[in-house]
């Protein structure tokens, strides 16, 4: 028997186990080799379950484990770290026919993948701006701190996980929203983006100063609040003077 | 072949699985509880809090790091990767202990969490102890190998678990990890007398015993089929078997594991004291 033959029949159920598998007690072996089939799928079903409970209420317990199903059998976990398993769901739910109808799944799925990717990051000491003079602040040069990012959707994604997971039967409004995730402490937390968000985190990428980052937010986003996008960020643990590790 | 290991090991007592949910009553009164063991790939994110709760509870208790994702039955490379990533953790945790399973789990396909069962043949003895070799190098220390629980038996095996896992270890110097529970569960669904398989077991090699539930099943004929599910107390049975273990090995660091069902810390601290009993009753 090759490994390659019992991993074909563990993710196909219509494949037989190889047949050197025997029941020590003769006779057939299905069930014992159903063991490790059912091992695999609810164990990986239960790993997306856990990563996912927005999407799980969004489409009902029973669909989603359908949903995951098939989902595990097209992408297995790249590597042993089920902590990180589905990196491969938003772009599985956005050919996936049976939620063609839902075109705000993926983005979901990109925002509790974030919140998992936040828990999960490199510890940092938040940018804190007490005492220091307003004109230093601006010659700042901070950066995203690891477990801080951005998802970006053409819906109202932050309206649609609030309400499924903080403000049962809230209204979800129509417009698009750009999400920040932050951790301040251990708990990461989703914010609702402002106009001119997205283009100032992206900007504080570049290793800018504060006073260049407002600056070319405004050149892109004319109507954007940068001082309180700034607040904003600082109140939230958004940034980071920590320098990034150097392996 | 490794060198005698000079860190601390793991004190003949009472172990828990580390649960995150347990955190505040066991740090607060850990009764019988003398070591913690944690599954490695929980804890290789770059921080946050799982990371933070470690560190603090290895200012208190030994830690055993136990893999479950490493694939060493594996007929393909080790992953080198995954390897760095274990690497990373021993070499800050310093753990008391390293254990994996004798099982296979990663294919071309991707990791199949599940652990998979090998056939015991000469071929599969010197990957498996290559493997080991590769393992104790990478992490310049000796690592404990775990006997699987089994479902169905191979036609191309032509030896026997206690004396695969003989051979490996004195092919390779690793220790063995031996899961009572998994002797019982593999006993019933292959039809052998388990202490039969204790008596043929490298007791001598034994550096850490695992105790666990498991679930009844029935195969195709209606013969009992025990599932390891790691979601219940451990049965009677299972602890007789352990008594009679240990009569033998004398006492080893034993691990109560509950990982599905997690039940509330008096329940698992009960089952650690039951344990803890034992133990103590046993001569050294």
């Amino acid at each position: 028997m090759t490994q390659d033959a019992f991993a074909t029949a563990l993710l196909d159920a219509t494949t037989p186990h190889p047949a050197s598998l025997l029941n020590p007690f003769g006779g057939p072996a299905a069930k014992r080799f159903d063991v490790y089939r059912n091992n695999v799928a609810v164990s990986l079903t239960e790993a997306l379950e856990t990563g996912f409970p927005v999407l799980v209420k969004l489409l009902g317990s029973e669909f989603f484990r359908a949903m995951a199903g098939v989902f595990l059998r097209a992408h297995p976990p790249e590597d042993p770290r089920l902590m990180f398993y589905g990196r491969r769901l938003p772009g599985f739910l956005a050919d996936f026919a049976p939620v063609k109808h839902l075109p705000y799944l993926p983005d979901i799925a990109k925002l509790e993948l974030g919140l998992r990717q936040s828990y999960h990051a490199a510890d940092t000491t938040p940018l804190d701006l007490t005492g220091l003079d307003p004109a230093a602040v601006l010659d700042l040069r901070p950066r995203m701190a690891p477990a801080s990012l951005v998802v970006r959707s053409s819906y109202p994604i932050f309206d649609i996980w609030w309400a499924n997971t903080k403000g049962q039967g809230q209204k979800v409004g129509h417009s698009a929203q750009t999400v920040l995730i932050t951790r301040p402490g251990y708990d990461p937390a989703p914010h609702l983006l402002p106009i001119g968000g997205f283009d100032f985190a992206r900007t504080l990428k570049g290793r800018v100063t504060l006073s260049e980052a407002m600056a070319t937010t405004l050149a892109r986003e004319p109507g954007a609040d940068v001082a309180s996008l700034l607040t904003l960020f600082v109140q939230t643990s958004a940034l980071t003077l920590t320098p990034e590790p150097t392996t | 072949m490794l060198d005698a290991n000079p860190r601390p090991t793991l004190p003949n007592a009472a172990g828990i699985g580390y649960k995150a949910r347990h955190f505040a009553e066991l740090t607060a009164d850990p009764g019988p509880v003398g070591w913690l063991e944690i599954h490695a790939e929980n804890y290789m994110g770059d921080g946050g809090r799982p990371i933070a709760q470690l560190k603090a509870l290895a200012d208190r208790f030994p830690v055993s790091v136990h893999g479950v994702g490493l694939s060493i039955g594996g007929e393909g490379a080790l992953d080198r990767y995954h390897l760095l990533r274990l690497r990373k953790l021993c070499d800050w945790l310093q753990p008391a202990s390293f254990s994996e399973h004798l099982a296979w789990s990663t294919h071309d396909t991707g990791y199949l969490n599940d652990l998979l069962p090998l056939p015991y043949t000469e071929a599969t003895l010197t990957r498996v102890a290559r493997h080991i070799d590769e393992v104790q190098d990478a992490l310049g220390r000796r690592m404990l190998l775990e006997n699987p629980s089994s479902y169905l038996a191979f036609a191309e095996s032509d030896r026997s678990e206690p004396e695969f896992l003989a051979e490996i270890a004195r092919r390779t110097g690793c220790g063995l990890l031996l899961d009572v529970n998994n002797v019982f569960i593999s006993a019933t669904n292959l039809g052998f007398e388990p202490r039969a398989y204790i008596d043929a077991f490298p007791l001598d090699a034994v550096g850490e015993i695992h105790l666990g539930g498991h679930d009844e099943d029935e195969d195709d004929q209606g013969r009992p089929l025990l599932i390891d599910s790691h979601g219940r107390a451990v049965v009677d049975p299972v602890w007789a078997l352990y008594e009679y273990t240990i009569g033998k090995s004398g006492p080893r660091p034993t691990l109560i594991e509950w990982d599905n069902d997690v039940p509330d810390f008096p329940t698992l601290r009960a089952e650690a004291a039951r344990a803890a009993a034992i133990l103590e009753g046993v001569p050294a």
